[in-house]
């Protein structure tokens, strides 16, 4: 690699500073994307900043009228040992179990796997089918940008020069609600995903009352399909619902062909893991009355 | 374990093991030495060019750089003269080539200059500088491609030798050869069915996870030392000395530990350039591959098309085969065809076979050897094929495969006639088997089975063995262990002096110090080196008889040994107690041997795998796996196990996901164990194993080697398990989840009630 | 020349400290400037495990962390693993069932077999492959290492 400097800021201040003096610089929470690719000079700095050492952006707290504060530089393992994310947000804790393997979990942080925007991202579509919110930091300010919102193209997030993500937040969840990340990947672990879905639903009396699905790998971006979730308010809890909402999302897919998949594929499944995914999550939502 | 062997069949622990799982075992990159600078290599972006202007003076006067190489430090020597540097007899300037490229580059990653610098940081820094001028040239990726008329041609000087005349056309087409017994026109006529079928396999890579290494020391007094893992350092000695043109003496190669090799560290790349590179900056270099190179520049295994065409009668007798096989050899000649086709149909007892194989250059690295090479890809086409005989017959396909089984006499297409071997073993013990006669229920499972059989080979090995005054034998070899082989080496010398394992210490040392000795590779060095051992051990015991006579005042020949203990007259004197006095008795026992073994006994492996396909995605499930194989003797039967469950999932992988993905314009895609996906331990069930033992008369202890043949079914096996899951056959590898599922679409769509 | 930076760390319980520049990775540091080569390289993008260590009581690939990340941290390598003079039943495990051939992954798969039992004594079989699937071996098809990782189960929480 070409030589970079290194700054470790141990506060939010600092960081903002270095950020606005160096617009080139980057962001080291986990490293396990950027490391990578400073290494395969698919980016250049000459500036790392590293931002494990800055509180508010470590922070991991729940509170039950407000919700759940992840930090963008907690890492997986972090997330995935917290007990009251297993006990109010059992799918976020199942997510981070799956992303890349025990070893990445020990550093990759979901802030960071948000902000590297990719569109094949694990952690998004669940963060989407959450309702998450980014609160991003500048020297100017603080403001909020839904989590679906965040990235604008493969891998491009909508971060200004001299903003950064400082966390990720979580609405307090409700009674009878359930979600659930699912990907499918050849293999059984260490894969990226050839097409992911991440579906939230909230029931009551045996129909949907809400219901949130978003896409990965088969979009430039993430992608929130509304129109699916919107598809299942109100509507009894069956197969013919789901199926109708999986045939949505499958339908608004735009994927391409590589060689993780081809893009017929990648459609048909869509709507398969749209389907289970759904099954998944209301079954969480039954259990957890 | 057998009644008449005491250490052979036993499991002792292995004599590396504690510095293995303490990380103090020192492999190729782990090597230090005073002042050592580090090496980087250049590699092409484009899969075929020629070279047109390489200027390295930027990068020669970046801080840190000590020098900058190109093909032109090579010895100034005639490219065309033919040299066997272990893989068969090749122009100078191939061998050449493929380390450091000469006029073109032939695919990507094509090492074009080396920089070596004071860090890697600034190695790899400094080469980026290196300014190269290509002029881009079409490439050709497959083998069907490469044998068309109008191909881009990537070699001007190769012509084809068909059938081994030299036809003086220049061609992508390297060698054309040919096996054939009796008439298989005639054959066809008297079959009541025939199958043919036509298969692809894409390229694969051994997936070893130590990547390769070298450091190298030109010293004042021209003597080069060389570190490296590698599974031959005769090799290694003798390719770096004909590459650079210098007397094999001049060469001393210490082989470290080896973190895997399968084949694929059997070819040099990285010696010749750190030694040119030390020999230009005064200072030991040391080189390091990075992950990518090892996908793009080492040599993988050959991606092939082939057509295999059976016919049986309607009881099952195979009346003819025939097989088509054309396989890359990537940038130089020498595809693995010639094994592939010698092991195709060498399973089975057939009175008419043709077999013609074509070995052609494509841009893609320069294929190597992967574990049997070539019988994989030949079976994954007659192994399906037999299956569809099978079905279309409503034959059990076991029973079919023993039906035509090959037997003691029965002559093989490539020639030689089968000695006593254990394919008939296989099959019956794969039929008795638990796994086998288990009922497999549920829907979109199927279970299939495929044989395999590896040739094995011979070539020499030595053996040195000193007998200390403890009791205890150091016993020298130079065979590098990748899988347990110097314990298994140790336990043959450990049966013949009636000694414990433990009390035998093996080193594995360098080409100063031991005679020669091939390649660890081959399915040979329990075999050959081990019997190598066996026969040192034979000499030490003459020795230790004649040390006994003298202390009893008898003639050696009256003095018997068994199992350590030494007789005659009344006389009795234990190993141990008569190595305390050898000292006294002659000075130093030290037995010897080298063996050249003409008697490698071939080896027949069977897998059982029973899949479950989850119809909406085509993802596979293993649910359980049986290997078979007939090791001859299992000298240590735990690491045999090991050999036949490694194989094993290698096939695994090969069968299920892992393939180069190459762009149009040769660039492989997926050079990172990220999207070149090998199986993780979350992706198979445990494997079982069945070791039969049908000892090999040509070894004195029976012993098969067992290192490939185990990796040659599993990928037909699991074909036909997913053919009988989902009801129709994929004839490409590999057949991973998008291809299942297109598969059972197009079943779908040409189903009536779709 | 810019300059190195000076890290303190404390590896398998002893304080160390080394110099490196801010692009060196700990997997460098650690075998390159510290010579504890029992921790290996295999592919330099965290994707095969043999750069297993553990970094503040986390397992991790040390070829994703900077050897600057790791000032002020507790490091385990494999040099840490065995007990003195005696080895430890995780690799008493591994010998005992031939749970290796080449040996280079074996490293990495005992140092993340460790962290395993310590949190979980009792994994199942699945549980055990889940939590090895980012170590990667070639040789041994994984059956033996499993058998392994049982058997030290077993003897760790007897």
């Amino acid at each position: 690699m070409k030589w970079f400097d290194y700054i470790a800021p141990t506060t939010l201040a600092s960081t903002l500073v270095h950020l606005d003096s160096h617009p080139g610089a980057y962001l080291l929470a986990g490293g396990t994307d950027l490391l990578v690719q400073l290494r395969a000079g698919r980016k250049q700095t000459d500036l790392v900043l590293d931002i494990k050492n800055v509180p508010e952006l470590n922070e991991l707290s729940f509170n039950e009228a407000t919700g759940l504060t992840l930090g963008a530089a907690v890492c997986c393992a972090a997330i995935h040992d917290h007990p009251a994310v297993h006990k109010h947000y059992p799918s976020l804790a199942e997510l981070s179990s799956i992303i890349g393997g025990t070893q990445i979990q020990g550093r990759a942080s979901l802030g960071g796997n948000l902000c590297n925007a990719s569109p094949s991202a694990d952690s998004i579509p669940l963060l989407i089918a959450l309702g998450a919110t980014c609160r991003v930091g500048s020297s100017k300010g603080e403001r909020d940008i839904p989590v679906e919102d965040f990235c604008i193209a493969p891998g491009k997030n909508a971060l200004q020069p001299g903003e950064l993500l400082i966390s990720i937040h979580f609405p307090a969840p409700t009674k009878s609600s359930g979600a659930h990340y699912l990907r499918f990947i050849p293999r059984n672990e260490m894969d990226i995903a050839v097409a992911g879905v991440g579906a939230s639903v909230v029931l009551h009396n045996g129909a949907f009352k809400e219901a949130r699905i978003a896409l990965a790998s088969v979009a430039p971006t993430p992608l929130y399909v509304r129109a699916a979730g919107d598809s299942l308010k109100g509507k009894p809890v069956n197969a013919e619902s789901i199926e109708a909402a999986a045939n949505i999302a499958s339908a608004a897919a735009q994927p391409i062909s590589d060689m993780r998949g081809t893009a017929e594929y990648r459609r048909h499944l869509c709507a398969v893991l749209t389907r289970r995914a759904l099954q998944a999550a209301i079954k969480q939502a039954q259990e957890l009355q | 374990m057998s009644e008449k062997y005491s250490v052979i069949g036993t499991r002792p622990i292995r004599h590396d093991g504690a510095d293995k799982v303490t990380g103090r075992a020192l492999y190729g990159a782990d090597f230090q030495m005073a002042g050592l600078l580090r090496g980087f290599i250049l590699r092409s972006p484009h899969a075929h060019a020629r070279i047109q202007r390489i200027d390295t003076s930027k990068a020669e006067a970046f801080p840190g750089v000590h020098a900058v190489i190109t093909t032109k430090d090579f010895p100034q020597v005639d490219g065309t003269k033919m040299v066997d540097l272990g893989e068969g007899l090749m122009p100078l300037a191939y061998a050449r080539g493929n380390v450091l490229a000469g006029d073109k580059v032939l695919y990507r990653g094509h090492a074009v200059a080396a920089v070596a610098a004071i860090n890697a940081h600034v190695a790899e820094e400094a080469a980026a500088l290196i300014e190269v001028e290509y002029e881009v040239l079409p490439c050709v990726l497959t083998a069907p491609e490469a044998m068309q008329p109008n191909a881009p041609i990537l070699h001007a000087d190769l012509t084809t030798k068909e059938l081994g005349e030299n036809t003086g056309k220049v061609s992508n087409i390297a060698d054309h050869i040919r096996f054939s017994i009796g008439d298989t026109n005639a054959g066809f006529e008297a079959a009541d069915l025939i199958v043919e079928r036509e298969f692809n396999t894409a390229t694969v890579h051994q997936g070893y996870i130590e990547p390769h290494n070298a450091t190298a020391l030109w010293n004042t007094d021209g003597r080069i030392s060389i570190w490296c893992s590698t599974q031959g350092s005769f090799v290694v000695r003798d390719a770096t000395a004909g590459i650079l043109d210098i007397p094999v003496s001049q060469i001393k190669v210490t082989p470290m530990e080896i973190g895997g090799g399968f084949g694929g560290k059997i070819p040099v790349y990285l010696e010749p350039v750190a030694a040119l590179l030390s020999k230009k900056t005064g200072r030991p270099v040391k080189i390091l591959m990075p992950r990518q190179a090892v996908f793009e520049a080492t040599g993988p295994t050959p991606g092939s098309y082939m057509k295999v065409k059976i016919g049986a009668k309607k009881d099952g007798t195979i009346t003819a085969a025939q097989a088509y096989l054309a396989f890359e050899a990537g940038a130089y000649p020498g595809a693995m065809v010639v094994p592939g086709a010698m092991t195709v149909f060498a399973a089975y007892d057939l009175a008419n076979v043709l077999i013609d194989g074509y070995d052609v250059v494509v841009n893609k690295p320069s294929t190597a050897a992967y574990r049997a090479p070539g019988a994989p890809n030949a079976a994954f086409a007659t192994e399906s094929v037999i299956d569809e005989l099978a079905e279309k017959l409503n034959l059990d396909p076991i029973d079919l495969r023993l039906k035509n089984a090959a037997k003691e006499g029965t002559r093989r297409a490539d020639g030689p006639k089968f000695p006593r071997i254990g394919c008939i073993e296989v099959l019956e013990a794969m039929k008795n088997s638990e796994h086998y006669r288990s009922t497999l229920t549920g829907p979109n499972r199927g279970r299939g089975v495929a044989l395999g059989f590896w040739f094995n080979i011979g070539f020499p090995s030595s053996c040195t063995l000193n007998v200390t005054a403890d009791g205890t034998v150091n016993l020298i070899e130079g065979s590098t262990d990748i899988g347990g082989s110097r314990t298994s080496i140790a336990m043959q010398a450990a049966e013949v002096l009636g000694l414990k394992a433990e009390d035998i210490h093996p080193s594995i040392v360098d080409t100063d110090s031991i005679g020669f000795t091939a390649v660890t590779g081959g399915s040979r060095t329990t075999f050959a080196t081990g019997w190598a051992a066996y026969e040192a051990a034979q000499d030490v015991v003459r020795q230790m008889k004649e040390r006994a006579a003298k202390l009893w005042e008898v003639s050696p020949d009256s003095v018997t040994a068994e199992k350590g203990l030494y007789k005659s007259n009344g006389h009795s004197i234990g190993f141990k107690d008569l190595a305390a006095r050898i000292a006294e008795t002659g000075g130093p026992i030290v037995g010897r041997a080298a063996v050249d073994p003409r008697g490698a006994g071939g080896s027949f492996a069977g897998a059982i795998v029973d899949v479950e396909i989850d119809p909406e995605t085509g993802k596979t499930t293993i649910l359980r796996f049986t290997s078979v194989q007939d090791a001859g003797r299992a000298i240590h039967p735990a690491y045999v196990e090991g050999q036949m469950q490694g194989g094993s999932v290698q096939g695994i992988g090969w069968a299920l996901n892992e393939e180069y993905f190459m762009s149009n314009d040769g660039r492989m895609m997926n050079s990172s164990f990220l999207d070149y996906r090998m199986p993780t331990a979350l992706d198979v069930p445990m494997i079982e194993t069945i070791i039969v033992e049908v000892p090999n008369p040509g070894h004195p202890f029976g012993v098969r080697g067992v290192g490939e043949a185990n990796i040659i079914p599993p990928q037909a096996a699991i074909a036909n398990a997913i053919t009988r899951a989902i009801g129709t056959r994929l004839t490409r590898l590999p057949m991973n989840p998008p291809a299942i599922m297109e598969a059972i679409w197009c079943q779908k769509s040409s189903s009536p009630h779709s | 020349m810019p300059s190195k930076t000076h890290v303190q760390t404390t590896i398998n319980g002893e304080p160390r400290d080394f110099l490196c520049e801010p692009r060196q990775s700990l997997l460098e540091v650690l075998r390159d400037t510290l010579n504890m080569t029992g921790t290996k390289e295999g592919c330099n993008d965290g994707n095969c495990g043999s750069c297993t260590i553990t970094l503040n009581g986390r397992l991790v690939n040390s070829c994703l962390v900077l050897g600057v990340e790791a000032e002020a941290s507790q490091i385990t390598t494999i040099e840490g693993i065995a007990q003195g003079n005696q080895l430890h039943p995780i690799q008493k495990a591994f010998l005992e069932n031939a749970a290796l051939q080449c040996g280079i992954c074996t490293p990495g798969f005992i140092v993340a077999t460790k962290t395993l039992l310590e949190k979980e004594p009792h994994p199942t079989e699945e549980r055990i492959r889940f939590f090895l699937s980012n170590n990667l071996c070639r040789c041994t098809g994984y059956d033996k290492i499993i058998k392994a990782v049982q058997q030290a189960a077993k003897e760790m929480s007897a």
